[in-house]
């Protein structure tokens, strides 16, 4: 692919188009702005998805791919639901998202983008989301010291949580998994591969 | 005819006879409307009230009638009488409904009512039945001067009905700018993207019709006549005249582009900066392959399209206007980019509109086929890197960018192709006149730039249409937006008002049957829009005319000429009968045979006059019967009130109004005038035109009178009012009133 975006010129928006996934409605963006106005996060984004999209088509490649704007969707799908002209908006911040993963660009310490991952790792082991786990993870992100701290804030909310049998301290050593977990595995496997060709015939 | 006989009817109904004494009314109408019938019924728009007044009018020789009850804008289908002149006592609008039921009010209220039938039955003695002149002739022939996509769609329309088509053009060739183009936006499905443009039909088409002749090369020589009976002198190139008789003729003179070399900034002079039309040509020689740049023949892979290049802006020498085709022409433009040549193709503009049924998915198909659309103001165009670099700022991004193009499109506006301003002719000949110099200097340069006149009326106020704003050619916007300010000429597509070929060609076809219109009305001698049908004309007893040549002068139609000794010819197909005319004529020789001088000043005089020590003052207004009156109706039927001392009387036109009215009036002992006519000024209500305005600037004048009467000028009062304004005219009525306790009664009460 070319690195040697021209402004304004249709390189960037083709790139989109073929890699991103519902990219080709990029084009359809009338500016109208009304997902930018129905946002939650619209005073927490760098540039809102209307810029995003006029970003793009004025060819800045690389502030595009490397934002951390579209890594604050939220997903509540307001901006779906209001564009007039149906652009399925979310998905394609979150395709950007992966995009920019995909090529590297996601800026450091992108919070979304550690969850994103902390996430996968998770879920991809078993096949089922080990919850204890990922919550000690997120409470241990920054460090040792923040991870104590709050894990002690939060002593009631689990003891109660226990209680109730909404939280197995035993899945602590290893948890719960699906029946078939290799052949979950073999089914990752495989769709990475197909993403894989996907990203090549595309590039 | 016979003597005149007086019938009047009092309607009882609708609550008229709970409230009033109607054998009081009846009695008024027999003692001082001296009526020779008078009866009442107690519900007069039934069919047997109907048949009480047909009967009287079949058998007791009753050809004047008075209805005594509600407006005369209610049950006109049933009380339409033939033969006989027709007038109302608006009883219930005018005094029922916009009075309190309670019994304090009941003394008033009821001479309210008596002065009213006193008011119809003084009018009706002085009204005639109009019958027509019977000047004109039926002429089913068209002049259509134009030949681009409005005017070849007038001429086929036109052939359609029957009628016969003498279409002027001034090229070589039919088509006009249309013809020029590669493609056009379609008419129908704006997501099929640009079609063809259907020219080469359309002339296929004329050439095989017989009822159309036309003449190519050519132009209007002279024009003069009226609807029914214009004739028409078409010059060719060669030397030749033609002349025809045709009964209405279509302007449809569409546009010229806007004068790019105006706009250095964004590049004009460069060989690859272009307008529309020059795009056009360039697809047009691309015949599909992929379009190439003027200077060089390279293919094009990037193109700017600059919108509003030159409009909608105040910057001297700019249109302030939009030109309302060009983002949808710019956007079909593109589309050819990106299908001819797989170009970048990125629309600049301020504010994307494209209207008309189709535009939004042709913007949607422009956008699948993947033109750029960008909001940005561009600041220049210049020669770089072999290209051209377009500076623009990016109002989504906010930042002062540059993109690099092989080729700019300017999107430059419409320029009406209109005749002169006829009315500098006239203009220069009174500042000449008036010895003003300065004026004339100023004038005689207009005219020196001036186009050339495009359809040579041998008309007293000049050789064109009137234009409104920017060369456009001057029309009732709103209600009547073909007829322009010359009866039986039709102004259709650019020539009017931007727009774009879709629109020119309804534009067309309106002002085509318009057109027929006009030539079948001309034939039984009745009026155009909006007194349509109307049969009666402006007539002058010639033994009392001055020659002054204000009537000539004031028509807002130009529908009166003069004849060699300055006397006035008017035209009666020209008329639109608003009474301008009768308005202004100083010794007051003009009528019409069913409103004249007297009908209404007759009617003033009729209400009967407290004196000065009753505590009862009497206002006259003078409601302009297309906005004022039916603005008074709706308020009474809203249940709005206002005082008992005010007497109206609906007038053709505020422009109608003599100045005798109101010396009479306030020489006869009213406290008030108010006088209430439609917006004046650019932005115009009024259905005659100029009538508010003329009316305006008579009332300005009327302080003299008021001075030397010794009376306040708060006595007369001129508003300018629309037909909404239902709650604001009775407030003005009660302001007068309340004024007039505050200044006194009038001391002219005898």
């Amino acid at each position: 692919m070319s690195n040697q975006i021209e402004k304004y010129r249709r390189s960037f928006l083709s790139e989109v188009e073929a890699n991103v996934e519902e990219g080709d409605m990029v084009k359809m963006c009338m500016q109208c702005g009304v997902c930018s106005g129905s946002c939650p996060m619209q005073n927490h984004w760098e540039h809102p998805p209307q810029e995003i999209f006029m970003m793009i088509r004025a060819g800045k490649r690389e502030e595009v791919l490397s934002s951390s704007s579209m890594w604050m969707c939220t997903s509540c799908y307001n901006c779906i639901a209001r564009c007039p002209r149906g652009l399925p908006i979310t998905h394609i911040m979150h395709g950007l998202a992966t995009y920019a993963k995909r090529l590297g660009l996601v800026p450091k310490e992108q919070p979304t983008a550690k969850f994103g991952q902390m996430f996968w790792d998770n879920l991809s082991k078993k096949g089922r989301v080990n919850e204890l786990k990922l919550g000690l993870a997120l409470y241990f992100m920054n460090g040792i010291g923040p991870g104590i701290k709050k894990s002690l804030e939060m002593q009631d909310v689990g003891m109660g949580m226990m209680k109730t049998g909404r939280m197995n301290p035993m899945e602590i050593l290893g948890g719960h998994s699906i029946k078939d977990t290799a052949g979950f595995s073999k089914m990752l496997a495989k769709a990475f591969e197909i993403e894989e060709g996907n990203i090549k015939n595309n590039g | 005819m016979s003597e005149k006989k007086i019938g009047a009817y009092v309607c009882s109904g609708c609550g008229i006879g709970d409230r009033l004494d109607v054998n009081q009314l009846v009695n008024t109408a027999k003692r001082d409307g001296k009526a020779n019938e008078v009866k009442d019924h107690p519900f007069l728009c039934s069919a047997e009230g109907v048949k009480l007044i047909q009967d009287d009018i079949d058998n007791n020789g009753v050809n004047r009638v008075v209805i005594v009850g509600c407006s005369r804008r209610a049950k006109t289908e049933a009380f339409s009488f033939e033969n006989v002149a027709i007038t109302r006592a608006n009883i219930r609008e005018g005094v029922l409904w916009v009075r309190p039921d309670a019994p304090e009010h009941a003394e008033t209220t009821q001479e309210m009512a008596d002065d009213y039938v006193r008011m119809a039955c003084a009018e009706i003695k002085y009204m005639g039945i109009p019958s027509g002149s019977g000047e004109q002739d039926l002429t089913r022939h068209l002049l259509v001067v134009g030949g681009g996509i409005s005017g070849m769609t007038a001429a086929i329309e036109a052939s359609k009905t029957g009628y016969k088509v003498e279409l002027v053009e001034k090229s070589g060739e039919l088509g006009g700018m249309v013809g020029k183009m590669y493609k056009r936006v379609p008419t129908k499905n704006g997501l099929q993207g640009p079609v063809d443009t259907g020219i080469a039909a359309m002339v296929a088409a004329i050439e095989a019709d017989a009822n159309i002749t036309v003449h190519l090369n050519s132009t209007v020589s002279k024009t003069e006549g009226a609807p029914g009976r214009f004739d028409v002198e078409i010059a060719t190139e060669s030397g030749s005249t033609n002349n025809v008789r045709v009964g209405a003729i279509v302007q449809a003179t569409g546009f010229k582009p806007y004068d790019m070399s105006q706009l250095p900034e964004l590049g004009a002079g460069n060989a690859d900066v272009v307008d529309q039309m020059g795009f056009e040509a360039l697809a047009k020689a691309a015949a599909g392959g992929a379009i190439k740049r003027p200077s060089d023949g390279k293919e094009v892979k990037s193109v700017a399209f600059v919108q509003c290049a030159g409009q909608r802006s105040d910057k001297p020498g700019h249109l302030n206007y939009c030109s309302g085709h060009c983002c949808t022409t710019s956007i079909k433009q593109a589309m050819y980019l990106r299908e001819q040549n797989d170009a970048t193709a990125v629309v600049l503009f301020d504010d994307l509109r494209t209207p008309g049924a189709t535009g939004e998915d042709f913007y949607r198909c422009g956008q699948e086929k993947g033109v750029t659309f960008s909001k940005g103001q561009v600041s220049g165009v210049a020669a770089a890197n072999g290209g051209l670099e377009v500076k623009f700022k990016d109002l989504i991004l906010n930042e002062e960018t540059a993109m690099e193009a092989d080729l700019v499109v300017l999107a430059t506006g419409m320029v009406a192709n209109s005749g002169p301003n006829p009315y500098l002719a006239l203009d220069l000949e009174a500042a000449k006149a008036a010895e003003d110099t300065a004026q004339v200097a100023v004038l005689e340069k207009q005219i020196e730039v001036a186009p050339p006149s495009i359809l040579n009326l041998q008309y007293r106020q000049g050789t064109d249409l009137p234009h409104l704003k920017h060369g456009f050619n001057d029309s009732h916007f709103i209600c009547f937006p073909y007829e322009t300010r010359r009866t039986g000429i039709y102004a259709a597509g650019p020539v009017r008002r931007p727009m774009d070929a879709h629109q020119a060609v309804e534009d067309a076809t309106g002002a085509t049957l318009k057109a027929i219109q006009a030539c079948e009305n001309a034939a039984l001698g009745r009026a155009a829009h909006p007194r349509s049908g109307d049969l009666s004309y402006p007539s002058f007893r010639k033994e009392g005319c001055t020659q002054c040549k204000r009537c000539t002068v004031e028509c807002p139609f130009g529908a009166i000429n003069e004849d060699e000794k300055g006397y006035p010819q008017y035209n009666e197909g020209r008329c639109r009968r608003c009474g301008t005319c009768m308005g202004a004529c100083p010794v007051r020789v003009i009528s019409f045979e069913n409103y004249s001088v007297e009908t209404v000043g007759q009617q003033l005089k009729a209400v009967d006059m407290p004196d000065e020590f009753s505590e009862k003052p009497r206002i006259l207004v003078l409601a302009c019967e297309n906005d004022a009156y039916p603005a008074l109706d709706m308020a009474a039927a809203k249940g709005n009130t206002y005082n008992p001392w005010t007497r109206i009387i609906p007038v053709r036109c505020l422009g109608s109004t003599n100045t005798i009215w109101i010396t009479d009036a306030l020489n006869s002992g009213y406290d008030g005038v108010i006088l209430l006519g439609c917006q004046k000024g650019d932005n115009y209500q009024c259905h005659f035109v100029k009538g508010s305005e003329i009316a305006h600037i008579r009332m300005s004048k009327i302080d003299d009178t008021l001075k030397s009467l010794n009376l306040e000028q708060e006595r007369v009062q001129t508003y300018e009012v629309s037909i909404a304004d239902i709650d604001r005219i009775p407030q003005i009525l009660d302001d007068m009133a309340s004024t007039i306790e505050k200044i006194g009664m009038s001391p002219f009460k005898f």
